[in-house]
């Protein structure tokens, strides 16, 4: 089980939390703007590194508040969070 | 060269000269510079490929390229659950085509891949999982596949083991069966598909990680790996998990993420469970294998991973899911646990078709279901590879449908514990 170190409540066990994927994806700001093309690589395209991964998570079970993680996803380690 | 066959006689013979005598099963070869056509992943998906490329469309110039040994990823890490009742025609068709092969796959391959045809159960726990498994039940009828619902009672007298009380949290309240489905031996699946490419003429080729795409004008012409550079005008890649990472290499985005996705064998009882118990609800999945160990599945690691092994609340988890269902399980000790990388689809389909790169092709995001698929998706992927355009089974699932938006949403309408 990951410890993971809310930036509000401090580290707590992996299973508070939830996981919300890929870090740092805006919405577009005028969709009708979009092409097909463009409108699928928001909505589904996604980086999937192997290594360093920014990734959201929610202190669900906890403060609620959403935050941002860096994680190594091969050693699970956890490097930043803000 | 000549392949020696498998058989009673074989057995007789080589058990009288101490088995000292026993042909290697495949060839390791060194790469040659140049095939007709490259299979990136050496799984049962990969192998399967050029197996079907070999015998299906006459292609023996033809290279498998494995990372690690072959059967050495998820081929090896699942629970070898074999079933095709999918909710949608698309998905249905597909999986059916595997089955139909997994009925004929021993005496294809002349190798024993135990497919034994137990059945498989998934159980309804409320009135709407009872509506969706008649639903699928019945849109798998009309497309030829075998399914039935049974009830709380047929499911006690087939599996005596199971707990049917009304009062629990989850109760069981019926199934759908699909007598047809089972399980079948992973290995066997790698090493029968490698023995039967490798005697058609296919090189496997093990410790060759791939390290990058060779491109020109938008065609590929070979890849890079750990052994030297091969040249080729056809790349199948079917990766699982590092789909995402070889698409990188020739630049492209895949709507994939990769997740851990642990499974556990206990140790060996007597026989106990004689099929295949799924639940969508308590989320878990359990079969006993031929040595006797109960072989356990259940949900993903929440997060992406690709370090081949997940978290401890989510075996917890999967351990509950069984002790609901089978609370006689509950002193039964875990031997074994182990993590495959599974690429998850938004829609839980896979991908199999050609890329905006030419003669590049991409077979992946089978997410936690692949392996029932393998000798369908290598038949489907070979054809797609040889004819440089889809079969019409697998022309639904095209990279192209998160575009048109054409998704096949069998996401918890396939009774399958996503």
């Amino acid at each position: 089980m990951l410890l993971i170190n809310c930036p509000w409540c401090g580290p707590r066990d992996e299973s508070e939390f939830g996981y919300g994927g890929e870090a740092d994806i805006a919405r577009p700001a005028n969709p009708d703007a979009l092409t097909d093309e463009e409108w699928a690589d928001y909505l589904f395209m996604r980086k999937n590194p192997r290594g360093l991964h920014r990734e959201q998570w929610v202190h669900e079970h906890g403060c609620r508040r959403w935050f941002v993680l860096e994680r190594d996803t091969v050693t699970y380690e956890i490097t930043d969070a803000t | 060269m000549t392949r020696q066959k498998y058989s009673i006689f074989s057995l007789l013979r080589n058990a009288v000269s101490r088995n000292e005598n026993w042909q290697q099963a495949w060839r390791s070869p060194a790469p040659r510079k140049k095939y007709d056509a490259l299979i990136v992943g050496g799984g049962g998906h990969g192998l399967a490929t050029a197996y079907y490329l070999a015998k299906e469309h006459g292609m023996r110039n033809v290279a498998v390229l494995e990372k690690g040994w072959i059967g050495g990823g998820n081929t090896g890490r699942n629970t070898t659950i074999v079933r095709s009742n999918y909710l949608w025609t698309e998905a249905a068709l597909l999986y059916e085509k595997s089955l139909k092969l997994w009925e004929g796959l021993s005496r294809d391959l002349n190798y024993n891949v135990m497919f034994s045809q137990r059945g498989v159960y998934n159980l309804g726990h409320s009135l709407q999982d009872m509506r969706d498994i008649e639903r699928r039940v019945g849109a798998n009828r009309l497309d030829g596949i075998d399914a039935e619902v049974v009830t709380p009672e047929q499911i006690k007298a087939a599996i005596p083991m199971i707990n049917t009380s009304p009062r629990v949290r989850y109760p069981i309240l019926g199934a759908s069966l699909q007598r047809r489905g089972g399980v079948a031996r992973h290995d066997a699946v790698a090493w029968g598909f490698a023995r039967a490419a490798d005697a058609l003429g296919v090189d496997i080729i093990q410790q060759c990680e791939v390290t990058g795409i060779y491109r020109d004008h938008g065609r590929v012409t070979g890849v890079e790996t750990r052994r030297g550079r091969i040249e080729a005008d056809r790349v199948g890649v079917v990766v699982a998990g590092h789909a995402s990472v070889l698409a990188g290499m020739a630049g492209l985005r895949l709507p994939l993420e990769s997740h851990p996705l642990q499974a556990y064998v206990s140790e060996p009882l007597k026989p106990v469970l004689d099929t295949v118990v799924m639940s969508g609800a308590v989320h878990g999945y359990i079969s006993q294998s031929d040595k006797g160990e109960l072989v356990i599945g259940a949900g993903i690691d929440a997060y992406n991973g690709y370090g081949q092994r997940g978290s401890f609340h989510t075996i917890e988890h999967a351990m509950q899911a069984i002790i609901e269902l089978f609370p006689a399980f509950s002193r039964v000790r875990m031997l074994r646990q182990w993590g495959g990388i599974v690429d998850v689809s938004p829609d839980a389909c896979p991908i199999i078709g050609k890329t905006p790169v030419q003669g590049l092709y991409f077979n992946c995001g089978w997410g936690t279901g692949g392996f029932k698929a393998t000798p369908g998706s290598g038949w489907a992927f070979a054809h797609t590879i040889a004819r440089d355009e889809p079969h019409d089974l697998n022309a639904p699932f095209s990279l192209e449908r998160f575009t048109t938006g054409a998704l096949i949403d069998e996401h918890g309408a396939a009774a399958v514990a996503h």
